[in-house]
């Protein structure tokens, strides 16, 4: 089939960028939106032009780093669909798709389709860890935890940080991102020392960012590739009214 | 903005019945009792100052978060993102059409009360209900307030549930409930509110 594509063209991150429309020929109806797009870019190659830049790793849903806005939604139309899982069958022949960066003050535009999302590693930074004690490995499930609180932080730690919460918010918010890391490490009993911490910092790090708040519009759960529910995200204001009232500081 | 939201949610409801008072077919002698009663009343007067901070309040927080999310995406997207409700997305602008009309709604009623030149009824009370009926027997100002409580509604129908959902409030036995009652209240005390404008200028149409 052939599709009209209107990608998002910028040169580098001080450049401003633009829509540029392509066509593309002989694509598959059983390729990948990345192996799209790699046929495209081999036109590109071909033809003596700057190939599009876009970011992707393991092309198997669990990286997190394909991030693109398809049609104005993140990681295009499938639910629950990473971009590399998203295939071209989802399309029509002769069909328009628009092709734009995550966009985000806090993830700035590095080229075209590729953003830089670092922003998430200093949130996990201020408080996205546990301690642990150095010595010999502890035998396996000799901390006892309830199967329904196991599943709970299991739910929430399926988070691949993809940034599409981000992408979908109206608000650039990255309240599901932050909500989930803090719901899996907090909730479970290895989390427990740095509980109150941990909280307060990464939300602190999340306002320095420059994401924008939360407004409860529920986009970012319906455009979660792991369906991150925004239960964490009354999870954590919950640790975090806690936090702040019996802190210390 | 949660716990100022819900503090006006409970105001509308008493709101909303008291002025059903205007229904009652008594030339408003009921109902301007009961406006002489809610401007003398010390409680009454205590809570007004609560609820008209907690107006203020709630519209320049929203205001200033409206602002401030706004700016937290400098570069917009060509393609639009339908993944949330219309609702949800227009907060800050179904807000200040709601603002306006506090605007419109207390200059009509709330200064004349206070302030305006209005004569007594057959009990010697100040005739609000005069001042309402001449307002209501415009029809474009009932359009007006249509219009108004339209937007509430909507403005409700996310705001209810979201309130719950800032202060933490999310749990999987009850938050269906709260989303349910929430658009049940977002629906029926906007509707109720309409009745009492919509019946006055039926009246006067007649």
């Amino acid at each position: 089939m052939k599709l009209n594509l209107k990608i998002w063209r910028q040169k580098g991150p001080k450049s401003e960028g633009k829509i540029v429309d392509y066509t593309v020929d002989h694509v598959d109806e059983d390729m990948s939106f990345l192996e799209m797009l790699d046929v495209l870019n081999q036109d590109l190659i071909v033809k003596g032009e700057d190939p599009v830049a876009f970011d992707h790793d393991c092309r198997e849903g669990i990286c997190g780093m394909c991030s693109m806005v398809i049609n104005g939604r993140p990681h295009g139309p499938w639910e629950r669909t990473t971009t590399c899982q998203l295939h071209m069958r989802a399309f029509k022949d002769g069909e328009t798709v628009f092709i734009e960066p995550f966009r985000a003050n806090a993830f700035p535009v590095l080229k075209d389709l590729a953003v830089d999302r670092s922003s998430f590693d200093r949130i996990i930074q201020a408080g996205g860890y546990i301690s642990v004690n150095t010595g010999n490995a502890v035998d396996a499930n000799s901390i006892p935890i309830d199967k329904e609180t196991a599943d709970t932080a299991f739910d929430a730690a399926t988070c691949i940080g993809c940034g599409a919460c981000v992408a979908a918010c109206k608000n650039a918010s990255a309240m599901l991102f932050t909500s989930a890391k803090v719901a899996h490490l907090n909730m479970l009993p290895q989390g427990e020392p740095e509980r109150a911490k941990r909280t307060v910092q990464m939300v602190a790090q999340m306002d320095k960012e420059g994401f924008g708040a939360c407004t409860n519009t529920g986009a970012c759960e319906a455009e979660c590739p792991k369906g991150i529910s925004i239960t964490n995200i009354a999870r954590m204001n919950r640790e975090y009214f806690k936090a702040t009232i019996t802190g210390s500081k | 903005m949660s716990l100022s939201g819900l503090f006006l949610c409970t105001f509308l409801i008493t709101h909303m019945a008291g002025n059903m008072q205007l229904l009652i077919n008594d030339g408003g002698l009921a109902f301007n009792q009961y406006a002489y009663d809610m401007t003398h009343s010390p409680i009454i007067k205590t809570v007004s100052y609560l609820l008209y901070f907690s107006i203020l309040l709630h519209a320049v927080q929203g205001l200033v978060l409206a602002y401030a999310n706004r700016g937290a995406r400098k570069s917009r997207y060509a393609s639009g993102n339908k993944s949330s409700s219309f609702a949800s997305r227009n907060m800050g602008i179904l807000g200040s059409i709601l603002l306006l009309f506090i605007v419109v709604h207390m200059k009509s009623f709330w200064f004349e009360m206070h302030w305006g030149t209005i004569g007594n009824d057959a009990n010697g009370m100040r005739d609000l209900y005069s001042v309402v009926v001449a307002a209501f027997s415009q029809w474009w100002y009932v359009l007006f307030y249509i219009v108004s409580l339209a937007a509430l509604a909507f403005h409700l129908l996310h705001g209810v549930q979201s309130a719950f959902q800032t202060v933490g409030v999310n749990h999987s036995k009850y938050t269906p409930i709260i989303k349910a009652v929430g658009s049940i209240f977002a629906i029926a005390v906007p509707a109720l509110f309409a009745i009492q404008p919509l019946y006055i200028l039926f009246k006067t149409l007649q």
